[in-house]
């Protein structure tokens, strides 16, 4: 164990904070720029300087620095203090990149790693269909290649960001007459063309984040297929894979504990700060022992992964643990905002990584875990993970016989 | 940056697990856990000859000179195994004497506590109750009057470490006059507790008590939290296996769903700590401004996860796992000295809450 929090990383936050300094807020002509123009140009910047992008190869676009998590939290808490630019966040990076790195043509990861690591490219992820949300591998819209293209029918739903999104990484049934699992290609699809129609779903806090897709004769190169035809569910495994462990999300939880401790500290119990009520610290107490364990045992995945080690069991169950968390965090914030908590969260989006501010803010948290908790495979879902691959319980009957 | 352990930690762990795979099987356990005393003479000798005796004690006086990161690895595997005996007092004494002794008090105890050729205990709580140093009561003096409770093997013990009010620190040895032991009958019986009494009993203040007292009580939390973690880990591991083997209408139970779903939240409740533990007892010797707050939270949350995977584990096992003869009732009392010894979670917890 060495965790030198040391001269070495003061060192270094001082040259995070040296590099912000000098970079952010942008001036001059820059300054006049939209936000997410400002937002691209500082990235730029930020990458080649080794602070963003850090996973990711030179050779696509990224500052490929050894993974070290004290370093990204330095990074972190300097650009949060600054309010600069982070790493582009959204499916893309989170899903596709790590995609077309494993499994990829060289030429696909030339052309969309890094626009999509820079947040100049925005992707949506095409998987549920009506008939098709836990049993996935039931779906149905239809690939067909016709001459050198795929032509692409069907419908998808519950695509987040599919109105604002650039491309779709897809699963497609092009394979009829294959095994279920063996008859889907992953395609990537242009979603600026005619067949496509998105229809936007109101959610539950009142915003529309996720749409309905529907395909019609939708058209794209036969080149753009990330695998082999009929690997598609191999390879949105790997997908699936880096979203339950996408390791960054413990510090989410970090965040969003800190904020429930804002929160705690200006509510008010019996006219004191919640925060001094014994009920309420034990609660929190209760919590903090789940987040600090979630930080922790995000670190020593790290640590393994970087040595080539199999973190085991532990792989398996990264998604369950923060949306419980999650869930706690919810449920205690709700008790604090009192009667606040009769009011509509007043169309706030889905927080993503970040801690609410103000009581609509936490009112959509206290929705928004739950839809955390489901997309991405539910609770349910985990659970059979955890119980079949990680604890090696024997296979569900039900879903071996629908194989 | 590297959150992991060492070769040599990994070596540990390994040998002292298979030492205790031969030496003290569940059979075993259970033997030790119905005697009279708790006290197994062959086993805790064995345990000394791998060194468990000083593992942190430093070399200048006998022990191995290791971290407390170590010595929580050792805990962590002792309490998977149910290990019954008096590693848990031994290693406090010898961690007290060792933060808070003068060099000539250290001479004198530390190399016997590390051979094992002496026996050590900690003797914390007064009669009106209170583990934590400011709530010790017995007054200090050359010789002490009074009764402290919950005492780890008191009555093998050579030397007890005892706090006093004000949080200091005194040893008083085997054999001083006035100095009278009796066992509580408790329920964890792989660590027997007595109350001790003392009247006008001989004892010698540590030279700087104050400051060991809070290293002592947080080295403490830290090893409770991972003998916790061992036991809930054994716990899941024990469920699992029951489950993969005991068959009703005609299949495996394992299959079905529901259990399968909560042996898979047991699991999520457990797995996720070891790096808190970890680094809890990291910070014990490297990050002192945080050791204090990371030995509260990981004491308060292991202990809370043991004592529910404890019962998630009773009932994971039918009527069996109610019975006596079950080993499950070994490990479920093991999280009840856990969770209760050196304060509640709810206390650690508070304590923790006046970082934020
Ligand atoms: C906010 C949000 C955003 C989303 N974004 C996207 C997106 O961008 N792209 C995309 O493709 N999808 C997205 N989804 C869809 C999400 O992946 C699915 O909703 C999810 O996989 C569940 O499928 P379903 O809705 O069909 O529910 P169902 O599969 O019908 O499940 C209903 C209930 O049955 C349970 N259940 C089903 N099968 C089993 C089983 N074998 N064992 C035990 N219980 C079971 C489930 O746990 C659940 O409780 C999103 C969902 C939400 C809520």
């Amino acid at each position: 164990m060495d965790l030198s929090y040391g001269a070495e990383y003061e060192q270094y936050r001082g040259e995070v904070a040296a590099f912000l300094k000098a970079n952010w807020p942008l001036e001059g002509d820059e300054a006049g720029l939209s936000h997410a123009e400002q937002a691209l140009v500082f990235r730029k910047r930020a990458i080649e300087a080794g602070f963003l992008a850090r996973s990711i190869p030179k050779a696509y676009g990224g500052s490929e620095q050894p993974a070290d998590a004290l370093r990204g939290q330095i990074i972190r808490e300097e650009f949060g203090k600054a309010h600069a630019p982070g790493d582009a966040r959204g499916i893309g990076t989170m899903m596709l990149v790590p995609t077309l790195l494993d499994r990829g043509e060289e030429w696909q990861k030339q052309k969309w790693v890094g626009p999509t690591v820079l947040g100049e490219t925005t992707w949506c992820q095409g998987y549920s269909e009506p008939g098709s949300g836990s049993d996935l591998a039931s779906l149905k819209t239809r690939g067909e290649l016709v001459g050198d293209g795929w032509v692409i029918n069907g419908q998808k739903i519950w695509t987040s960001g599919a109105h604002r999104a650039d491309y779709m990484f897809c699963l497609v049934r092009t394979e009829p007459e294959a095994q279920k699992h063996a008859g889907i290609s992953y395609l990537l699809i242009d979603m600026k063309q005619p067949g496509i129609d998105v229809r936007p779903l109101k959610m539950m806090t009142g915003t529309s984040e996720f749409n309905e897709v529907f395909l019609n004769d939708v058209k794209t190169p036969k080149d753009w297929i990330v695998g082999k035809r009929g690997e598609g569910w191999l390879v949105s495994r790997t997908t699936l894979k880096h979203e339950r462990n996408s390791i960054g999300d413990a510090s989410a939880t970090e965040a969003l504990f800190k904020g429930l401790l804002d929160l705690a500290r200006r509510s008010k119990r019996g006219g004191q700060p919640a925060i001094e009520d014994p009920a309420v610290r034990q609660r929190l107490g209760e919590i903090e022992g789940y987040m600090l364990s979630h930080k922790y045992s995000g670190y020593r995945q790290l640590s393994a992964q970087l040595k080539g080690e199999n973190p085991g069991l532990i792989a398996t169950m990264n998604k369950l643990n923060s949306t419980n968390i999650a869930h706690r965090i919810a449920k205690l914030a709700l008790d604090l905002l009192g009667d606040d908590g009769m009011l509509d969260p007043q169309g706030q989006g889905a927080l993503m990584g970040m801690a609410p501010k103000g009581a609509p803010g936490w009112l959509s948290q206290y929705m928004s875990s739950l839809g955390v908790a489901i997309a991405g495979g539910t609770a349910n879902i985990q659970r059979n993970v955890i119980g079949e691959r990680g604890l090696g319980l024997p296979r569900d009957m039900a879903v071996q016989r629908s194989k | 940056m590297d959150f992991g352990l060492t070769e040599e930690q990994q070596l540990l762990q390994q040998t002292v697990a298979g030492f205790l795979e031969n030496e003290c099987p569940p059979v075993r356990v259970r033997e030790i856990f119905e005697s009279e005393d708790g006290f197994d003479e062959t086993l805790w000798k064995g345990m000394l000859e791998l060194g468990l005796g000083g593992l942190a004690i430093p070399e200048e006086y006998g022990g191995a000179g290791l971290e407390i990161l170590d010595l929580a690895l050792v805990a962590e595997t002792l309490g998977a195994a149910a290990t019954p005996g008096p590693f848990l007092g031994h290693a406090l004494a010898g961690l007290a004497i060792a933060a808070g002794g003068s060099d000539a008090q250290k001479q004198r105890w530390l190399p016997a506590l590390a051979t094992g050729d002496r026996l050590g205990s900690v003797a914390l709580v007064g009669e009106d109750g209170g583990w934590l140093p400011e709530e010790w009561s017995l007054a200090p003096g050359a010789a002490l009057t009074g009764k402290q409770r919950f005492v780890p093997f008191a009555h093998q013990a050579d030397l007890i470490v005892v706090g006093t009010a004000g949080g200091g620190l005194s040893v008083v040895e085997r054999g001083a006059p006035g100095l009278e032991v009796s066992a509580y009958p408790g329920v964890d019986r792989t660590r027997r507790v007595c109350e001790v009494g003392f009247s006008s009993t001989p004892a010698e203040a540590l030279e700087s008590g104050a400051g060991a007292a809070d290293r002592l009580r947080d080295a403490g939390l830290v090893l409770l939290a991972a003998d916790a973690l061992g036991g809930a880990s054994r716990c899941v591991e024990m469920s699992v296996e029951y489950a993969k083997t005991r068959e009703q209408f005609g299949v495996k139970i394992g299959s079905f769903q529901a259990l399968k779903h909560q042996l898979a939240d047991m699991a999520v409740e457990v797995e996720p700590c070891r790096g808190l533990v970890w680094y809890a007892a990291h910070a014990m010797d490297h990050v002192p401004e945080e050791a204090a707050h990371a030995a509260a939270v990981a004491k308060a949350h292991l202990t809370d996860r043991f004592m529910q995977v404890g019962r998630d584990t009773v009932e994971a096992h039918g009527g069996i796992g109610f019975t006596w003869e079950s080993d499950v009732q070994v490990w479920f009392k093991r999280a009840m000295f856990d969770r209760a010894f050196l304060g509640q979670p709810a206390v650690h917890r508070e304590r923790a809450a006046a970082d934020w």
